[in-house]
């Protein structure tokens, strides 16, 4: 890698491609159905990977233009998503009028980590990547 | 540039590599598993409770977790009709209940209190036939039920009363406690003497049966 740039990038596109196959995984071969909120931060996780794989090749700026909006409105969805989780926010005010339940525990690993905090965990990496990625461009000016 | 390339490449191969490793050791340990169940714990796949449908002697047990307000187990239904008769003598089918659409339970309360009367298989052909206009997944009219039913010579008030029995809430979190354990997530699932399809269609579902009648029939 020729400059710090180029590698948050890189990093930003392996979260988003594990992600992708981890939320694929969960879905897919474990059969977990997937609740509304879960659709509306793969919405946001799954274009990330064509994005930032692009944007491996192209200028930081335009990348980042393109991704930072997509991650926000995801880390955003997690965040609720974990609220309603740890029942902070009530299910009543959820989305989710039927179907899965934004509630259900589907896996709980070490006791804390359940698939929306996995999506947390990861939509706020890319955050914080991003934001590297931002005061890289501008330092580079 | 080339080497840029040559990482990315390698980075998803390595997590599309690592995906389909994990998949391959989640099936064969999901497979163990049901082996597992399958010769330890048979009562899963049936209970004394369940319906069953041909041979009391049959050596070949065919279990399926339905739910009757499920499009596919409308579309299954004539096929696995086909398959009794085919082998008939030698299977018998066992229903069990995966309750999975809004008004499944309703459902299955009127098939389990028409089973009182003495006529289940009659009511479950009526409401899978007539499913698309009651279980509609945009307008569903449960109400529709009680207007099919009588056709079947119920007694109706009768039927509206057994269907608020324990016994049938008892059968329908049995059947659920069941389909859990089995990790059923879809209906209709299959298993035949407690193996379950390789994949989900028609011909596989035929060749598992024939396999195992085989097995036991020569």
């Amino acid at each position: 890698m020729k400059n710090k740039s180029q590698a948050l990038i890189l990093l930003c596109w392996i979260v988003a491609l594990a992600s992708t196959l981890g939320s694929l995984f969960f879905s897919e071969v474990m059969r977990f159905p997937p609740c509304v909120l879960c659709w509306y931060q793969r919405i946001t996780m799954y274009p990330l990977v064509l994005i930032f794989l692009v944007g491996g090749f192209q200028a930081a700026k335009t990348t980042f233009a393109f991704s930072f909006p997509l991650v926000i409105s995801g880390w955003v969805i997690a965040l609720y998503h974990n609220l309603l989780h740890y029942k902070i926010v009530p299910e009543s005010a959820s989305p989710c009028l039927e179907g899965v339940s934004c509630s259900t525990v589907y896996i709980n690993w070490f006791g804390f980590l359940t698939i929306p905090m996995l999506s947390f965990i990861a939509f706020s990496i890319l955050v914080v990547l991003l934001i590297l990625l931002r005061k890289d461009i501008k330092s580079e000016k | 540039m080339k080497n840029k390339l040559v990482i990315y490449i390698a980075v998803g191969l390595a997590l599309v590599l690592a995906f389909v490793g994990a998949t391959y050791m989640y099936q064969s340990s999901q497979k163990a598993k049901l082996d597992f169940l399958a010769t330890e714990k048979s009562e899963l796949f049936v209970r004394d409770h369940s319906p069953r449908y041909g041979n009391e002697t049959a050596k070949v047990i065919l279990t399926e977790f339905l739910d009757p307000e499920c499009e596919s187990c409308r579309a299954f239904y004539p096929v696995v009709k086909s398959f009794l008769n085919e082998f008939e003598g030698q299977i018998q089918l066992v229903v069990r209940y995966a309750p999975f659409h809004q008004n499944s339970k309703i459902a299955i309360k009127a098939l389990e209190a028409a089973r009182m009367q003495g006529k289940y298989w009659e009511a479950l052909e009526l409401l899978f036939y007539h499913q698309p206009k009651w279980g509609s997944h945009h307008d569903p009219k449960p109400e529709l039920i009680f207007e099919y039913l009588p056709q079947l010579g119920l007694d109706m008030d009768q039927l509206k009363k057994d269907m608020e029995v324990q016994k049938i809430q008892d059968i329908i979190e049995q059947d659920q406690k069941d389909l859990r354990a089995l990790s059923v997530r879809a209906t209709p699932t299959f298993f035949v003497n407690g193996r379950p399809l390789e994949e989900f269609s028609v011909d596989a579902l035929h060749r598992l049966i024939k396999d195992e009648v085989s097995k036991f029939y020569k």
